[in-house]
């Protein structure tokens, strides 16, 4: 391959290791040549949780880790010529620009070049009554709660043209997410905006990243079936692709992890529904006659990635707010655990009942069904299995206020005294809830565009 | 448990592929690879739309689409109203559905034992 570019990503989701740039940065330094990373921490409702956050307090709202996740690399990026794009400006990408220009000024970098991309934010632009609901989410009930927020897919243009105007890193919210890794591609090869056959390639590079450790062992794992080495130091990946569309994935130097043919295979499908048409803001991509190479040593090739016209229409996702959460759990272990844990789970709802809590309840028998049960509970109670140990009891329940979430949790802290015997360790908490719907808007409901900045302009 | 031959044996479909679930609203992808390409076809006449869809029937299914990648080789199976009204309105603590490829992992299948990957001890510490 030559002239070969090179994307690292540094982050695959809000909550992600802290520790994993730094060696993706010391990887494309060493191997040299361009390249840039990116940072992908901006989840279908992450936005909203940010937006609350804004809410209390209006100079937040962006990536919390922001700082922690940039400390380590920014210098050294800024030295090697390494452009870093993140979506961490989340719900605020403003403040996150000041967050990184107060960074900055501390590390001695005064004339860092920041961009920051706006116009996802559509809450002035979006009515739900009248704009098409995304198909995924038809029948959806958004229990009539007031709108928290409403962001459009941005494409990659306006990170393009932050580059373009010579920003050293780009802080954006919310963006299509391959388009965080296309972006740098186009910047670099100047493919156009209608060159669907590379961008095809771009953008598969994004989607196969933008999970991190996904697509290097991490989500892979699964001992004696999938084995990996040193899962507790896995490298974050890079993508290598050249002018000619050739895309081969790999990892940053000296980490555990993998990158082999059946990771890769995982990651190309996660969260697809058609392989033939996944759609991006930038380009319709076509995974159906992709075939997977492993052509060296935690090196993979990707060929036949096809590209289509990008969509007519824009995706937006807007959350309400969705009530409130209670959770409360309550442990049960040795003898007869399994009798007293399916006791006290029905003494759970019983209670709920004779209370007449305006509540939606779930409960749960941690051990013996939980996460692949539905909401009924039939697999904890038609559990015919060996006699566990160890079970923990969890009451969740959904409603329109905090204090009948709290209620409800608070009957699990009860029956520390009111039993059955021996249960244990109960844990309550409240937690506010986002419901999320997804619209579709045309492109010219849309002002996107970038700004760009020294640190000490914005720092001022 | 290793048979290097075409005789038949009822195992988890965990024993002779693998896979990854992820979410979009109410609707679930879970993906399932063969270990050996060659389980492509057998595996295709047991993954059927609708044994997935009994699946997942008491999480509330209500449609399961299968696209066929056979250059992969791979399935992909489209769940549909599966995750409770998604990561945002469930009360499952698994909210978008992630522990869900393993369920589909769980179904039995009757394979050639050869299809059937060897496992390694897990380490224990």
């Amino acid at each position: 391959m030559a002239n070969v570019f090179r994307v690292g990503n540094c982050a695959g989701f809000s909550g992600d290791r802290v520790d994993a740039p730094a060696p993706v940065v010391d990887t494309l330094i060493e191997l040299g040549g361009p390249c840039a990373v990116f940072f992908e921490t901006l989840g279908e409702r992450t936005v909203a949780l940010a937006q609350l956050e804004k809410r209390r307090d209006s100079q937040r709202g962006y990536e919390p880790m922001l700082e922690r996740l940039l400390e380590s690399i920014l210098v050294r990026c800024a030295e090697h010529g390494i452009p870093i794009i993140g979506n961490f400006g989340a719900a605020n990408p403003p403040g996150a620009a000041r967050v990184i220009a107060r960074l900055a000024l501390r590390l001695g970098m005064p004339e860092l070049k920041i961009g920051v991309v706006y116009g996802d934010d559509v809450r002035e632009r979006l009515d739900p009554k009248t704009h098409e609901v995304y198909e995924a989410d038809t029948g959806l009930d958004m229990g009539g709660g007031e709108i928290v927020s409403a962001n459009a897919y941005l494409s990659a243009k306006p990170i393009v043209d932050a580059l373009k105007a010579g920003a050293q890193i780009v802080v954006t919210g919310r963006t299509g997410d391959p388009s965080l890794a296309l972006a740098p591609l186009i910047h670099h090869f100047g493919w156009r905006y209608d060159d669907w056959a590379r961008l095809a390639i771009g953008a598969a590079a994004g989607h196969l990243l933008e999970c991190g450790a996904q697509i290097t062992g991490g989500y892979y794992y699964d001992p004696g079936y999938k084995d990996i080495p040193d899962p507790a130091n896995i490298g974050f990946p890079i993508a290598e692709v050249d002018a000619d569309g050739h895309l081969v994935i790999t990892k940053a130097a000296r980490t555990g992890g993998l990158v082999n043919a059946q990771v890769v295979k995982e990651q190309l499908l996660y969260e697809i529904h058609d392989p033939a048409h996944y759609i991006t803001p930038d380009v319709t991509l076509d995974f159906s006659q992709v075939t997977i190479h492993e052509i060296g040593n935690n090196r993979v090739e990707v060929r036949g990635v096809r590209g289509g016209a990008a969509p007519q229409k824009i995706k937006a996702t807007v959350c309400f707010d969705g009530g409130w959460m209670g959770e409360g759990e309550i442990s049960y272990a040795g003898p007869n655990c399994l009798a007293r844990a399916r006791a006290a789970a029905e003494v759970l709802l019983e209670r709920l009942k004779l209370r007449k809590l305006a509540v939606k309840a779930r409960v749960d028998l941690i051990g013996i069904a939980s996460v692949h049960d539905g909401g009924g509970g039939t697999r904890w109670r038609t559990y015919e299995g060996g006699e566990p140990q160890d079970i923990r009891v969890r009451l969740a329940v959904s409603a329109r206020t905090q204090d009948d979430a709290d209620q409800a949790a608070r009957e699990a802290l009860a029956l520390y005294c009111c039993g059955p015997a021996g249960g244990g360790g109960v844990r309550w908490s409240t937690t506010p809830r986002i419901r999320t719907q997804s619209y579709l808007m045309l492109p010219s409901d849309l002002a996107p565009g970038c700004r760009v900045q020294s640190a000490a302009q914005i720092a001022k | 448990m290793t048979q290097a031959d075409d005789t038949l044996v009822s195992v988890p479909l965990h024993s002779v592929a693998h896979g990854r679930a992820g979410d979009k609203g109410n609707r679930l992808n879970v993906s399932v690879m063969p270990y050996d390409p060659a389980a492509y076809a057998v595996l295709a006449e047991q993954l059927t739309e609708k044994r997935v869809l009994e699946l997942y029937a008491h999480r509330g299914a209500t449609n399961v689409k299968r696209y066929e990648l056979p250059l992969l080789p791979a399935f992909n199976f489209v769940i549909e109203d599966v995750l409770e009204g998604g990561v945002n309105g469930s009360l499952n603590v698994d909210g978008h559905g992630k522990s869900n490829s393993f369920i589909l992992l769980g179904m039995q299948v009757r394979v050639p034992g050869k299809f059937v990957r060897a496992v390694k001890p897990a380490k224990r510490t």
